[in-house]
């Protein structure tokens, strides 16, 4: 598939952004995070930041992007279509949530109600963005069981090496948070080496034969119907060299989780405020990290319409 | 479904509308009745060849939409992949617009644009000093023209032999083969009986030849579960789609086919009665080695041909229906020894040398694949007959109350055709069908009208008289019937500049279109004035050896005046040979103007019936460009020609539609048959009608003839159908059609090489003429088997037409550029990985000749010694309206570069055209290559490069986003 | 809506016969022609003349070569929208512009709800969508749905250009709903086949396979030829033939 940047950023973005929503809506909202002024302002512009950015980008993949608020419609049937329901509705308490923590100083009672309904309708969210890709039949890689964990799991380790940064550049870090969004670091890791794993002994029943219907034997493209590629070969036909590949691989892996994992680790060591330096990177990292693995979220994926293209 | 039969070839039950044509209630808003035409006009198609019939869909005065004719002989409906984009022809961006007249160098494409009443002038100034001195200085050359009845008269009324359109380097083998052997041929000749044959054998067919026929007979084949056996070096196309795929060796077809012989003549497997009825197999044949008549026909007092009866033991008249004629032994005759034909078939083919293991190795065929191939096609045509229950009555008045079929039918072209071995090759295969008794009889091969006609019919070519101011006693192309009536002086020079019908090419029926450069250039046999051609790529595609080729039309004698003086050039597009033209007239696309497809000319009759058609112009002309017949005519009226001019100099017609309308080739036979007299009322013969045109517009766009049942088969001795054929003027007398399975007229070219006869070639050409003028057909190598090194260059290599496109046209068509801009070099799997080669490798492909650069793709289905690929595709850039990145000129490439347009010298030093020594058909498959893994740096890109054309002036450039149709329907929105 | 119907009146669509098909492209530019023009018209080309030429079409044509243990052949695959009775391609459609037909079956988009995201495409595993980058929609395959019902064509010709151009009889249309139409018994008879049954899309359109190297492949039991071994031999048997 191709990796079309505005997705990739859009899916990476809103993930870390929902994650860090969801950390402060329940741990604002339930008082364990106490309300402040600056705090709350730029950890909330962070979240709603993040999200408003990555959903904004994601209008760009669109043809006719004045035509979005058509998307809400179809909550029923189309999981793009409760994405974009629940990304909406999140805002709702997540707005309330900001006014009552935030500018109000509030917690507990209806600002609590506010901050899990927030945290809710960003699992949700997040839950119908993975869905999105896990629902898809053609494309096996994404049609399995890690993909919706994943969604929800990287959400969470880039939520939470955030929510760290936020203390830390406060002066208000947690060794407790420290150690979640190290493990949670560990999770994605762990989570994303299992799922290359999998999609790499992956055997795909959908083969050239059941593609055209000739059975037996073997089936090979000659000839395509056009000499130069179109929308399905741009869009669907994106090729990546395993060597390509395998490299972007230890990319990713060094930047998302091995760095961030190492740096956090000092910053369980360290003092402030190098304890908050080593969590500003290793969040900034972790970031640059899972572009890196979103990028290839697309570019690993092999969609069924190649087999009809020899590809 | 209405009451009314289903029309068109598309009307299974399950290609049908639904019984309920009647839009469901969807609620979607959907408009499921727009208006989609305010008129629909009824032409020919002129995408390809074929002719099939079309209508053409006008909406707000555009072309909305194309489909076929549902009722048109041709096409019965169906319209193929290139002419539902007639719509990106007809407003193709390379469309000229106005004439041209050079004003750079030959091939720069530096031109300016003039009126056409100083276009004219220049012709006429021209031609007309031409035609005072010396006509034959004209050399006029047509190419993929379907007026060749027009074109050939008018070079015949200026007195010029030079004429010939495309066949030489098509397919003449083809014509020339069937003509001389059944009187008729494959394509516009005849066709497969696809209603009924059971078991049918398509040889070296490439993609087309002809187009939707082939793939409705194919279509009715395929439904009735008939054997389909393809014969063919590549597995594409019609061949994907056969039962049995013969991946057979090019250029040994002929060797094969006469294997199938061998095996059917030593197992007794042939049908004597129809041998003996229908052919020249008892005719006895003079075996007198040393003297003038040896091998010709043993003729009586009345000069008719004898054989030897029986049961009298005497000779008779071969065309009396009472002889008992023998088939084998000798006689004695006249006091002269004489065999029939038959003796000299089975004593030829009985010998090993044909036998399938003879053959196997060289054509890549198991002899056991021969074997079961013959037994299959005996076991159809003697154990699985047909039998039609209608009554006819032969030539000879016996009445019979069937119509016999043996249902094997075959087809061939091109693939056979474009070897120098072909010829023979094509007589092979027609002495094969002839044997099995299956031509022109139920489940067969058949005739299509005005064939079949005396083999060879006749008339011979006119010009061997050359005179200032003075017509040609006949047409230019003909058929010769021995030395004297080659186009050669006494010296053996010829007199044409083509050099058909000399020594060199003797049976040129087609003349050699390839030859007129190369010859023009090198004043060889004499220098001319003027080359003037219409519709055919020259410069590109159409020529072999391009690099060459080009290098002729832009070279200069010492006094630094091109070597070919003055070329005048007619095209509808900026093709890669206008750059070459001093001058160039516009040409119309095929919606905007008159045609006819005659029966004088090729026409489009089917097996069961004569017909011809019309174009009209169908969407006004929105450029100033005129159709080349009405400037021909024109041109001819300015000229003065007889014909052309009436007494007082006054043009005899007005334009092209008048001319098909009135004139008159022999009395009453004028280029269209429909709808004849005064009335309208007859057809065949008849006075010119003035509404004739619109009669056809109001049929259809065409006239069409269908037998009476008791007509349409054994067209060669029906008295039905030879009584109609004469009354129609196909044929002079009502008698019988022989098929010459021995060709006398060759003989009679062998004997003038043993020095008998007033004509004899000249002592260098002798061999050659003796060997090739076999009057039996034989197999040889392709010449450049026989010249190049095998092991330097093992490989074959082939083009094939894709059925999307024709020639070089399609690639200025939006839509058909998209399907295939990019060639590949096919190669077989385990041949590229003896080569070390991989899928998208880049190569270079060398021939003896040079060297060109394209891009492979691997495959299993092709004859492992052969590579191929799309011809014409490959483009030079600045032409076509293309852009200068497209990939036709960046990434495919042009076989032509590679294929010689000469053989190489012989012991005298001479070098023949590439072509067939008998017709003089273009060799275009005998190139022999190797591919060789390219550097890295020269990769992706093809080579040869040539400089790029300069656009002629005022034309807008292409389009970088193409919206065709939405104006259709903002226009149908808006009326909502 | 993108919620599909539970069941279709009528399940309309094309029968695509394999061992036919010779890929002339015929299907392909006559459904250019009539679509260009037709309900989701223009079927916009992006750089026509030049180096990256990319249309919309809804009919395109592969060539592959199928080697099985009992020989190999070249197969010319038509593709185009299958008009599936379970489409993902509908049910993904976050703003109700694909459509699948409770009436026909036919699997629609309305241009005009479009917002070009894509996820259809990457719903449908057949390539069956195409998007017009031009104007920002996806199109696709309509089954003709302006031909089939219009009323300003004669009868004969409301059938999708597709069929009606097939100059070999490869393709057929008709209600594939209906066991007793002519398609459906086409289907049956030469054991027509589903593309990637296993996704379970249900596709309306079948696929019936070549031939050549099976069981129903035509084939002539003949036995082999004997060479004439009585005396004389063949010229031998021709006296015979001739004097009987």
């Amino acid at each position: 598939m191709h990796p079309a940047f505005s997705v990739v950023f859009f899916t990476t973005a809103t993930g870390a952004g929902y994650g860090l929503l969801a950390l402060l809506g329940v741990l604002g909202g339930l008082g364990f995070v106490q309300p402040e002024i600056w705090f709350g302002l730029v950890g909330m512009a962070l979240a709603l930041g993040l999200i408003g950015a990555g959903l904004l980008s994601s209008t760009g993949h669109l043809g006719r992007p004045e035509r979005a608020w058509r998307a809400f419609s179809q909550w029923s049937s189309s999981w793009l279509s409760r994405e974009g329901v629940a990304s909406v509705a999140t805002f709702i308490p997540a707005g309330l949530f900001g006014i009552g923590w935030v500018l109000l100083g509030g917690s507990g009672g209806w600002v609590a109600v506010a901050g899990l309904l927030a945290a809710a309708g960003a699992v949700a969210t997040v839950c119908t963005t993975g869905m999105i890709y896990a629902s898809l039949k053609p494309i096996a890689q994404w049609h399995s069981r890690y993909t919706l964990p994943a969604y929800l799991i990287f959400a969470a380790m880039t939520g939470s090496v955030l929510f760290n940064v936020l203390l830390q550049v406060f002066g208000i870090g947690s060794k407790g948070v420290l150690i979640v969004a190290l493990l949670l670091t560990l999770l994605g890791w762990g989570w994303k080496l299992a799922t290359w794993r999998y999609n790499d002994r992956l055997e795909i029943t959908t083969t050239a034969n059941t593609a055209t219907g000739l059975a037996g034997g073997t089936v090979r493209s000659i000839e395509w119907p056009h000499t130069e590629e179109n929308y399905l070969l741009k869009e669907m036909g994106f090729r990546i060299a395993r060597k390509h590949s395998a490299k972007l691989r230890r990319i990713a892996q060094v930047l998302a989780f091995a760095l961030p994992a190492a740096l956090l680790m000092i910053a369980f060591a360290l003092p402030w405020p190098f304890a908050a330096a080593a969590s500003v990177l290793a969040a900034l990292l972790q970031f640059a990290g899972m572009l890196v693995e979103r990028w290839l979220f697309f570019a690993e994926a092999k969609h069924t319409v190649t087999l009809y293209y020899g590809r | 479904m209405s009451s009314t039969e289903p029309r068109g070839a598309n009307s299974a039950p399950s290609q049908r509308p639904l019984a309920d044509s009647q839009a469901p209630d969807e609620g979607d808003g959907v408009d499921t009745s727009p208006s989609v035409f305010d008129s629909i006009a009824k032409t020919t198609c002129y995408m390809c060849a074929c002719r099939c019939g079309i209508d053409v869909h006008i909406k707000d005065g555009k072309v909305r939409y194309i489909n076929g004719n549902k009722d048109h002989p041709v096409n019965r409906g169906v319209i193929c992949g290139k002419g539902s984009a007639g719509i990106m022809q007809h407003y193709s961006p390379a469309r000229l617009s106005k004439p041209l007249l050079r004003t750079g160098p030959r091939g720069t494409g530096e031109f300016s644009e003039i009126e056409w009443g100083e276009a004219l002038t220049i012709a006429t100034e021209r031609l007309s000093a031409i035609r005072r001195t010396d006509p034959k200085k004209l050399a006029f050359f047509t190419g993929r023209d379907q007026s060749q009845s027009l074109t050939g008269w008018w070079a015949s009324r200026f007195g010029t032999p030079n004429f010939a359109a495309h066949g030489g380097f098509c397919s003449v083998n083809m014509a020339a083969g069937g003509l001389y052997t059944i009187g008729g041929s494959f394509w516009e000749f005849g066709e497969p009986d696809w209603d009924n044959t059971k078991y049918f054998m398509l040889f070296g067919v490439a993609e087309d030849h002809d187009s939707n026929p082939i793939k409705i007979g194919l279509g009715k084949l395929k439904a009735r579960g008939a054997k389909v056996v393809s014969v063919n070096p590549c597995r594409t196309g019609y061949n994907a789609i056969a039962d049995d795929w013969i991946g057979i060796r090019p250029g040994t077809d002929g060797l094969f086919v006469l294997a199938l012989v061998h095996e059917l003549l030593k197992a007794g497997r042939v049908d004597l009665d129809y041998l003996l009825r229908y052919t020249n197999a008892a005719v006895l044949v003079i075996q007198e080695p040393g003297t003038a008549d040896d091998g010709l026909f043993a003729r009586d007092a009345d000069g008719d041909p004898m054989a030897w009866h029986r049961v009298a033991k005497a000779p008779v008249k071969a065309a009396d229906p009472e002889a008992k004629p023998a088939l084998t032994g000798s006689c004695t005759v006249n006091g002269r020894c004489c065999v029939p034909v038959f003796q000299l078939i089975a004593d030829r083919y009985l010998d090993e040398s044909y036998s399938p293991d003879a053959a196997a190795g060289r054509c890549g065929v198991d002899a056991d694949t021969i074997r079961r191939i013959a037994a299959e096609l005996a076991h159809v045509a003697f154990e699985q007959t047909i039998e039609l229950p209608v009554a006819w009555t032969d030539w000879a008045g016996r009445r019979h109350e069937t119509i016999k079929g043996r249902p094997v039918s075959m087809h061939a072209m091109r693939g056979i055709s474009a070897h120098s071995n072909g010829f023979h090759t094509c007589r092979a295969i027609h002495l094969l069908q002839v044997l099995l008794g299956t031509v022109d009889v139920p489940g067969g091969f058949r005739f299509k009208p005005p064939y079949p006609r005396c083999a060879p019919p006749g008339p011979r070519p006119a010009g061997k008289d050359v005179k200032p101011m003075a017509p040609l006693e006949g047409m230019p192309l003909g058929f010769v019937s021995g030395p004297d009536d080659l186009l050669v002086d006494e010296a053996g020079t010829p007199t044409r500049i083509d050099k058909a019908y000399s020594w060199e090419a003797p049976l040129a029926a087609h003349g050699l279109m390839h030859s007129v450069i190369r010859n023009a250039w090198a004043g060889d046999p004499y220098p001319i004035d003027t080359l003037m051609m219409y519709m055919s790529n020259m410069a590109w595609n159409s020529s072999m050896n391009t690099a060459e080729t080009i290098a002729m039309l832009t070279d200069k004698d010492a006094s630094g005046a091109y070597k070919i003086p003055f070329i005048i050039y007619s095209d509808a597009y900026y093709s890669e040979t206008v750059p070459y033209a001093d001058l160039v007239l516009p040409d119309t696309t095929y919606l905007e103007r008159h045609d006819c497809i005659s029966l004088l000319d090729r026409p489009i009759s089917h097996a069961d019936g004569p017909g011809d058609a019309i174009r009209h112009p169908v969407v006004e002309l929105d450029r100033d460009v005129r159709p080349f017949q009405s400037v021909l005519i024109e041109l001819g009226a300015r000229l003065g020609l007889p014909g052309f001019a009436n007494e007082d100099g006054s043009a005899k017609y007005r334009d092209y539609a008048d001319y098909i309308v009135n004139h008159e080739r022999t009395p009453g036979i004028g280029p269209l048959a429909g709808w004849r007299g005064r009335d309208g009322g007859s057809f065949g013969k008849g006075e010119a009608n003035p509404d004739q045109l619109q009669r056809y517009i109001d049929n259809g766009g065409f006239w069409h003839r269908d037998f009476s049942a008791d007509q349409r088969y054994y067209k060669m001795g029906n008295r039905a159908y030879l009584d109609f054929a004469v009354e129609m003027g196909f044929i002079a007398k009502a008698e019988p059609i022989v098929f010459q399975l021995y060709s006398e007229p060759m003989q009679r070219f062998r004997l003038a090489a043993r020095g008998h006869g007033k004509l004899q070639p000249p002592k260098a050409e002798r061999a050659r003429i003796e060997t090739y003028m076999d009057p039996l057909p034989f197999w040889y190598a392709p010449f450049e088997d026989d010249t190049v090194d095998l092991q330097k260059y093992p490989l074959h290599a082939l083009t094939q037409r894709p059925m999307h496109m024709y020639h070089s046209w399609g690639s200025q068509n939006a839509w058909l550029r998209q399907i295939t801009s990019q060639n590949r070099l096919f190669v077989h799997q385990k041949t590229a990985a003896g080569l070390d080669l991989a899928d998208d490798d880049w190569v270079w492909i060398e021939s003896i000749n040079g060297r060109v650069k394209g891009q492979i793709k691997l495959v299993d289905g092709v004859n492992p010694d052969t590579v191929w690929t799309w011809n014409a595709i490959g483009k030079r850039r600045g032409s076509w309206g293309l852009k200068d990145d497209a990939a036709e000129s960046n990434r495919g490439f042009l076989l032509n570069h590679i294929i010689g347009d000469q053989t190489a010298a012989d012991a005298n030093g001479k070098r023949y055209s590439n072509s067939d020594p008998v017709t003089g058909q273009a060799a275009w498959f005998d190139v022999r290559v190797r591919i060789v893994k390219c550097a890295r740096q020269e990769a992706g890109f093809t080579e040869p490069q040539f400089e790029r054309f300069r656009q002629p002036p005022n034309v807008q450039p292409s389009p970088d986003v193409l919206r065709f149709g939405a104006a259709f329907r903002t226009k149908r929105e808006a009326a909502e | 809506m993108t919620c599909l119907p539970a069941q279709t009146e009528k399940k309309l669509g094309l029968v695509i016969d394999l061992d036919t098909c010779v890929g002339c492209q015929a299907c392909v530019t006559a459904c250019k022609e009539w679509n260009t023009g037709g309900h989701m018209a223009p079927l916009t080309d992006i750089d026509p003349y030049g180096g990256n030429a990319d249309g919309v079409w809804f009919n395109r044509v592969h060539a592959y070569e199928h080697t099985t243990e009992r020989g190999g052949r070249t197969v010319n695959f038509p593709r185009s929208c299958l008009h599936c009775e379970t489409p993902a391609c509908v049910t993904v459609c976050p703003t109700g512009a694909s459509y699948k037909r409770a009436s026909d079956g036919i699997v629609l988009v309305d241009e005009d709800k479009c917002i070009g995201c894509k996820l259809c495409s990457w719903a449908c595993p057949y390539g069956a969508r195409e998007l017009d980058t031009d104007v920002g929609v996806m199109k696709k395959c309509t089954l003709c749905v302006d031909r089939i019902y219009n009323d300003n064509l004669a009868e004969e010709d409301r059938v999708p250009a597709c069929v009606a151009a097939c100059p070999t009889s490869a393709r057929h249309f008709g209600d594939l709903g209906d066991p007793a139409s002519a398609v459906s018994q086409l289907v049956t008879a030469r054991g027509g086949v589903d593309l990637m049954p296993e996704l379970g899309y249900k596709p309306t359109n079948k696929y019936l396979p070549p031939r050549a190297h099976t069981e129903r492949a035509a084939k002539v039991d003949a036995p082999a030829l004997e060479p004439i071994r009585a005396e004389g031999g063949f010229l031998g048997w021709i006296d015979r033939m001739l004097s009987n």
